[in-house]
């Protein structure tokens, strides 16, 4: 470590993606693993903590008054193995790379949530689920083994059924910094989803098509409109797919004669200076109808490009400024089968309440995987984004918890910013496990952030 | 920490008998506070309001602060900041004087700057770099109305006020990007001990009115909060008055 590897350094302020709660930190920027564990050795008594592209809502990746390691220079990816279907990478490598290299190799990554722009060590510390966590778990139930640099300036390979590993899948970045991972992939024939879509009329309709047919598709997801109301209350529409085999594109189209060209569009940034409020009940109300009506009843084999299946706001950089400076708050919550009673009640309140929310999704989960704070378990999860100015809203959100905690669900770290810390430890039953193994593995507690601080993790 | 809401965990207030400050604190209590310290000088009124807010289920404890002993400042906040995370300082301490007296009692007048200015200037100064140590938090500052434009009535306290509110919003500037946030609260007449038996201004509030505006500025990271609202309208009319005008005007 000679004194040319001092990495790129700069005090700023540091927000979620839903630009609540400022905090200042300096932000470390590291080029090679070498600066990583310079920058963890001398972050001083406010300790340290690695972030990656930003994507969580929260505070999970801010650290007031100490160090914030910004991942995303690490971005090498090192080896595919073709053949065998994995990928050995740095933390700091999005999604959004993976898929440009590996798509036309015939492979797609394990799990993607509704952004590509997240990285693969915020997708392991956070835990990430997506459309397909019913057939497919978890994020890190695809990780074969990654390497952390922990508080001792150690860097250890760190494989699955280890404790180690189970803290650290879903452990919120809190023991360690990850520097690189091998991940196992999804083989594919093409870079097309064949999706089918309907619409369901209420919530209970749309419970009962997700049960009943889940399973017959590997990706799954209904938008959800919360602002209707009545006989109307949870009507939704439903996607839900797979990737599309080779025979299904038409013959002699574009998308033949190069199957595994990944595509995707941007529309221009959202300004920076949106006025607070532009997302009332009107015009969430206005959209969700629109959006709700131009869905096709029912449709099958639609082809569409991945960003569009899987990532349609990714469309729209900076999505995150039509919320105003005010910000927003993401809620998601699991509660589990046979607590469907207290996912109804829910959706009835947030109904009556008329949040506009206008991207609110429902989601069956399958089994659970065993990261200590992972999040999903097997039930159905709720997720809904909300203006952060909307008056009462904190009041209205605690009572959901203590809804949410008496059914024995939990709300999800990666998006909380609000949840009064004495209700984690019901959500999260091995939360001891974690703060044990944290005290024995980091006892000067190097690594901490704006949410371990919060919530006490 | 704060919340996405601005809801603070642990709040520091200097000048733990005051009115205002208490009705915040109560109100944020029934929130997210869990920690609280009570600043101020040692008395029994102060141990009582810490009594009364343990009752609420706060963590509460008291520290001996002086606003007119300056030299104390760095020491006092020092203890409470090595205690742990202070997310929110409510900066409460001020005293009104009596004006026909202290233009009389020069020493008197002086007393009222030196708390209401002096001190603030001392212990905000303090208090903003332990938080910008810590990267965060709220310094919450109770001006008045009557800085904005100083009275025939009240001079010697409106003087005062505008010095402070002048201070904190430089400190606020200052402090822009630090992840440290500096809120001016500009009461009007406000229903408390501090003008008990005084006649009563137009757009008189409460304490508890001041301690809601609080919450909403706090939420919407505010630079300035009036309470109530219309006050802004009001003093920014007012401040533009020819002196002439403005010296009849019955206020």
């Amino acid at each position: 470590m000679s004194a040319d590897t001092v990495p790129d350094a700069d005090w700023g302020t540091v927000t979620g993606w839903g630009r609540t709660a400022p905090t200042g930190a300096l932000v470390v920027r590291p080029r090679t693993y070498e600066e990583a564990a310079v920058a963890v050795r001398d972050c001083g008594v406010r300790g340290a903590v690695a972030r990656g592209l930003g994507r969580a809502y929260g505070d999970a990746a801010q650290n007031a008054g100490g160090a914030v390691l910004d991942m995303t220079a690490l971005d090498r990816v090192h080896a595919v193995d073709v053949a065998g279907g994995t990928v050995l990478c740095d933390a700091g490598v999005s999604l959004h790379r993976l898929m440009e290299v590996l798509l036309p190799l015939g492979w797609f990554v394990p799990v993607t949530p509704g952004t590509r722009y997240v990285t693969v060590g915020g997708a392991i510390g956070a835990d990430i689920h997506g459309k397909n966590h019913h057939v497919s778990g978890s994020f890190t139930r695809h990780v074969l083994s990654l390497e952390l640099l922990t508080a001792d300036g150690r860097v250890r390979t760190v494989t699955p059924g280890t404790p180690l590993f189970e803290a650290t899948a879903g452990g919120m970045g809190l023991t360690g910094v990850i520097l690189t991972a091998t991940l196992r992939l999804q083989p594919v024939e093409t870079a097309l989803m064949s999706v089918d879509t309907e619409r369901a009329g209420d919530l209970d309709d749309l419970m009962t098509r997700l049960t009943a047919t889940d399973h017959r598709y590997r990706y799954s997801v209904a938008w959800i409109d919360l602002l209707a109301r009545g006989r109307a209350t949870g009507r939704a529409v439903l996607t839900r797919g797979d990737h599309a085999p080779l025979d299904a594109l038409p013959a002699r189209s574009r998308a033949r004669r190069a199957p595994l060209a990944f595509r995707t569009s941007r529309l221009p940034a959202a300004p920076d200076l949106v006025p607070d409020g532009l997302l009332g009940r009107t015009t969430v109300g206005l959209f969700n109808e629109v959006w709700y009506r131009k869905a096709p009843r029912c449709s099958r084999g639609r082809l569409q490009r991945i960003s569009t299946f899987f990532h349609p706001l990714d469309g729209v950089p900076h999505w995150n400024r039509v919320y105003g400076r005010g910000g927003f708050v993401q809620y998601q919550f699991v509660v589990g089968h046979g607590r469907e009673e207290a996912l109804r009640s829910i959706v009835r309140r947030i109904s009556a309440r008329r949040c506009p929310s206008f991207l609110a999704v429902l989601k069956r989960f399958g089994e659970a995987d065993p990261g200590w704070l992972s999040f999903p378990v097997p039930g159905w999860t709720l997720a809904l984004d909300i203006p952060a100015g909307l008056p009462g809203l904190g009041a209205f959100l605690d009572e959901l918890d203590e809804e949410v905690a008496h059914a024995g669900g939990r709300v999800y770290l990666a998006k909380d910013s609000r949840l009064r810390p004495e209700l984690l430890a019901a959500m999260y039953p091995r939360l001891d496990d974690f703060r044990a193994l944290r005290a024995e593995l980091d006892p000067r507690g190097v690594f901490v952030s704006d949410l371990a601080r919060r919530l006490a993790l | 920490m704060k919340d996405a809401f601005g809801l603070p965990q642990s709040l520091l207030v200097l000048g733990g008998t005051s009115e205002i400050a208490l009705a915040t604190v109560r109100r944020l209590v029934a929130r997210r506070t869990r920690t609280v310290w009570l600043a101020g000088r040692p008395s029994p009124a102060l141990e009582a309001a810490a009594e009364e807010l343990r009752g609420l289920g706060a963590e509460v404890r008291t520290a001996a602060f002086d606003a007119l002993d300056p030299e104390s400042h760095e020491a006092a906040l020092g203890k409470v900041f090595a205690e742990g995370d202070i997310d929110l300082v409510l900066l409460a301490f001020g005293i009104l004087g009596d004006q026909a007296h202290d233009e009389r009692e020069p020493l008197n007048a002086v007393r009222v700057a030196q708390t209401n200015y002096t001190g603030a200037v001392s212990a905000g100064l303090v208090a903003a770099r332990s938080l910008q140590a810590q990267g965060h938090g709220s310094l919450v500052v109770l001006s008045s109305v009557a800085g904005e434009r100083a009275r025939r009535a009240n001079f010697i306290y409106g003087s005062s006020k505008a010095g402070l509110d002048a201070f904190a919003q430089g400190l606020g500037d200052a402090l822009h990007g630090t992840g440290v946030h500096v809120m001016v609260v500009r009461p009007g007449f406000v229903r408390s001990r501090m003008t008990e038996g005084m006649a009563e201004a137009p757009l008189a509030t409460t304490p508890e009115a001041v301690a809601t505006a609080i919450e909403l500025g706090l939420r919407r990271r505010s630079e300035t909060v009036w309470v109530p609202g219309a006050l802004r309208v009001v003093m920014s009319a007012l401040r533009h008055l020819p002196r002439t005008v403005f010296r009849r005007l019955p206020v």
